[in-house]
């Protein structure tokens, strides 16, 4: 049904950017992206994009997975470049009826629509990079010392990994629901908006009445092996920070401390 | 040596005290060998689905007793090891896959179980092997067939090292071939390893090679003996709605013809064989 | 009404990593009145086929008639051939959806855009050939039993009165009472009210006892198509494809081994019977 590569898909290989843990990963991006909203000054932006341009380079990752990612946000794009464009006072360029376009206006919505480029690519490189699974594992770990105040860190990432498993089942039963409906004259395609939707019915009933039937089963059969929730649970597969995931955090680190050190105005040669 | 798991004037009801009441198992006796093969058969609604699942104590008796290699099911301290003791294997192959990986649902058992990394690792190695699986370890498992997913269950309960495997109507959603290689398994599996297995079932061909077959009806064990002991009771197995393998059929009509077959054949060969004499 | 399939072959997800030709060359012609049982190991494309046989698949290649319309044709009307052509998939209850069993077997005659009385009237018989009563008909789908289920799904298909009914497996998942009426029905309707059927089946029992005739499938190819005597009795064929042959043929073969004089074709236990007595009565006391 879903053919093709989805936007940000994880394509599994051996770059260095792969084997990264990937709560090396989730921090480094985090930091990149709050960072990244507080760039001001020649020198952050283009420690920045060197930074983004290094992180492709070295996770292997195609540039048209990329620019494939861009597609869905090229209208935010232009609608930044545009709103600052004309909504920013300053030495006009060209008039479009009441709006004027200004130099100044045009400079800061460049940089703006290049900043959520930036984001886009950078954060995309941490699915491209890391599989689901690895992603559920590094956000528990990551979130299992605030389990202490409530979070129930466990819970949500079995919860993550269990819907995981299951897309693809679900997915395959949502197609044969439908063949089914459509054996019986269903027409999923023609009609306005609220026909449309009203067809889904035959579809979207049988589907969550089986997923709760194999959310019932699953958990008999988890009880059945014993599980008992995150209590005393060990794993199979532990996460093991590296000498490289070191090195490529104080990297982060360091361009964060760049960044806001001209954001707060210490002039650096 | 005690039985594996012993079961004793076990009593289950349904929505008890409500007008759904229904009566699902009545004064079940049981004793399991341990390292039998046991087969129970019965119609949809015979009861036998709700007495596999007294075995591992995901139902609890309301009357009666069932101890698992000595445990009482009934005491909530022993809820876990009964459970590591008895595994079981469910009948939809989808609905009991846990993770995105074969190895790693493998490994969820002895995951609960809090067993150190190391050895997990060397009892999924050996749950897979067991199984014959170790090519699929890191395939995701909606990509498996029937019978691979079966299969996949069963290492999965394996690493948890159990005295006994529960099979509740395992083989009941697959292709011929499915059944087939998870029967294989099975038979492997208490011939070497001397598990118990005790397999739930409405197809009569599966019973072919068990230690005890035994016959359920209403919530109550009405046959049981070796399979041959139980095959011969043709017409009363007809009566109870359970289809009887061909042969065993056709023995069964040429004895009221006359000829001087037993009434226990079970294969094809084996009445080939009587005629031929 | 015949449905010919000429030279059809399907491929999956063409020009990208996962292609995969589901079936190649098939040529069939389903007749009135046919009851087509057809075999094939798992992946050998049966469930590619049965999906053209009412246009929810189209053929890469080839072409699908019913009755005569090329299903591919611009303007094919789909929802007709829908209508003359039946499908139930395999554990058809998990299609059921609506609040009460009539509102559900309704469905397809709604689609078919039926005045209401002639809607009432055909689900009132579609529950009827399927033996669900009027109380259970304004039950809730999801408050039966699965065998009940099962056979609201059926009476769902049986509402848009096919000419053809194909059938994945209907026995599947049922015990021994449950195949045997569900099967028991199918005869009935092919029967009394002459419908094509083409039943998909692993049970080499069943297909022997009611089929007419057996289209054997491998690796997305038809390897045979006659009578269930004549494909039967090539059981080295069958089984080098991975399928057996019903137990009274394997009967058969091996007592033809041992010298015996029965016919090589035996299907059922009846026949078997029969051709024992008849060849070592002498033996009887």
């Amino acid at each position: 049904m879903i053919g093709g590569l989805t936007i940000g898909q994880f394509i599994p290989g051996n770059s260095l950017a792969h084997r990264l843990d990937p709560r090396t990963k989730i921090g480094i991006v985090l930091v990149f992206i709050i960072v990244l909203f507080m760039a001001r000054g020649v020198v952050p932006w283009i420690v920045l994009t060197a930074f983004t341009v290094l992180a492709v380079t070295v996770s292997q990752t195609p540039p048209q997975m990329i620019l494939r990612g861009l597609k869905p946000v090229v209208f935010i794009i232009v609608l930044t470049v545009g709103l600052n464009m004309f909504m920013t006072r300053g030495e006009p360029l060209f008039r479009i009826g009441p709006l004027v376009a200004t130099r100044e206006g045009l400079a800061f919505g460049a940089l703006m629509g290049f900043r959520i480029v930036l984001l886009i690519a950078f954060s995309s490189l941490l699915t491209v990079t890391t599989s689901p699974i690895a992603l559920t594992d590094g956000l528990e770990a990551l979130l299992k010392p605030f389990s202490r105040i409530g979070v129930p860190a466990h819970e949500l990432a079995m919860m993550m990994s269990i819907a995981l498993r299951f897309i693809p089942t679900l997915l395959e039963e949502a197609d044969k629901i439908m063949k089914a409906q459509m054996a019986r004259g269903a027409d999923f395609e023609t009609g306005n908006f609220l026909q449309r939707a009203r067809s889904l019915v035959p579809l979207l009933v049988p589907l969550f009445v089986s997923a709760f039937r194999r959310a019932d089963e699953l958990a008999m059969a988890m009880e059945a092996r014993c599980y008992r929730g995150g209590q005393g649970r060990t794993r199979l597969k532990q996460l093991r920070a590296e000498r490289r995931d070191y090195l490529a955090f104080a990297a982060t680190l360091i361009v964060a401390a760049v960044v806001i050190a001209f954001r707060y105005g210490f002039g650096h040669g | 040596m005690d039985a594996m798991v012993k079961v004793s004037g076990l009593g289950h009801r349904y929505n008890p005290g409500t007008e759904n009441e229904t009566l699902a198992l009545a004064g079940i006796d049981l004793d399991v060998r341990p390292g039998e093969f046991l087969v129970i058969i019965g119609h949809n609604g015979s009861g036998k689905s709700t007495l596999a699942k007294h075995f591992n104590a995901l139902l609890l008796p309301e009357e009666g007793q069932v101890l698992v290699a000595g445990m009482d099911t009934a005491r909530p301290e022993n809820l876990w090891r009964v459970r590591q003791t008895a595994g079981m294997v469910f009948q939809n192959p989808d609905n009991q896959i846990v993770a995105t990986v074969v190895e790693e649902d493998v490994a969820f058992g002895p995951e609960n179980l809090g067993v150190p990394p190391a050895e997990i690792a060397a009892r999924v190695d050996a749950a897979l092997a067991a199984v014959g699986m170790e090519a699929y370890r890191h395939h995701a498992p909606h990509l498996l067939s029937g019978g691979q997913k079966q299969r996949v269950a069963i290492a999965g309960i394996l690493a948890m090292k159990p005295a006994c495997i529960i099979l509740d109507e395992a083989t009941a959603m697959l292709d011929p071939a499915g059944r087939a290689e998870v029967l294989s398994t099975v038979r492997r599996l208490n011939k070497q390893e001397g598990i118990t297995v005790m397999h739930i079932t409405h197809y009569m061909d599966e019973a072919v090679g068990a230690d005890r077959v035994i016959v359920m009806e209403a919530g109550k064990v009405v046959l049981s003996g070796t399979p041959r002991q139980v095959f011969a009771q043709v017409e009363r197995l007809k009566e109870l709605g359970l289809d009887v393998p061909q042969a065993t059929e056709l023995a069964h009509q040429l004895r009221q013809c006359g000829f001087d077959i037993p009434p226990d054949v079970l294969t094809v060969e084996e009445l080939v064989d009587h005629l031929c004499r | 009404m015949p449905i010919e399939l000429q030279g059809v072959t399907h491929i999956y997800n063409s020009g990208t990593t996962l292609q995969a030709t589901a079936i190649e060359d098939i040529n069939l012609t389903i007749d009135d009145g046919d009851f087509i049982g057809l075999i094939g190991p798992t992946g050998s494309g049966k469930s590619t086929l049965v999906q053209h046989l009412n246009g929810l698949l189209k053929p890469t290649r080839g072409r699908v008639l019913v009755d005569g319309v090329d299903i591919t044709a611009r303007g094919a009307d789909l929802r007709a051939i829908r209508q003359k052509v039946g499908i139930i998939f395999q554990y058809p209850e998990h299609q059921l959806f609506d609040e009460t069993v009539a509102a559900d077997v309704a469905f397809g005659p709604r689609n078919l855009g039926l005045p209401q009385d002639e809607i009432d009237r055909r689900v009132t018989a579609a529950l009827a050939a399927v033996g669900i009563d009027e109380a259970t008909a304004k039950r809730s789908p999801f408050a039966l039993s699965g065998g009940q289920m099962r056979r609201v799904a059926i009476a769902g298909v049986l509402a848009m009165q096919p000419k053809v009914l194909v059938l994945d497996e209907p026995a599947a998942g049922l015990d021994p009472r449950g195949r045997e009426e569900i099967l028991g029905r199918i005869k009935r309707l092919h029967e009394e009210r002459g419908l094509t059927v083409v039943l998909v089946s692993h049970n080499m029992e069943d297909v022997a006892r009611l089929a007419k005739r057996v289209v054997v499938m491998h690796r997305g190819r038809v390897v045979m198509d006659g009578s269930p005597r004549l494909v039967f009795s090539r059981a080295e064929q069958l089984a080098e494809i991975g399928l057996g042959v019903p137990p009274m043929t394997e009967l058969s073969r091996r007592l033809r081994a041992r010298g015996f004089d029965v016919p090589s074709d035996l299907l059922t236990v009846d026949e078997a019977r029969e051709a024992i007595i008849r060849v070592m009565g002498g033996r009887a006391k």
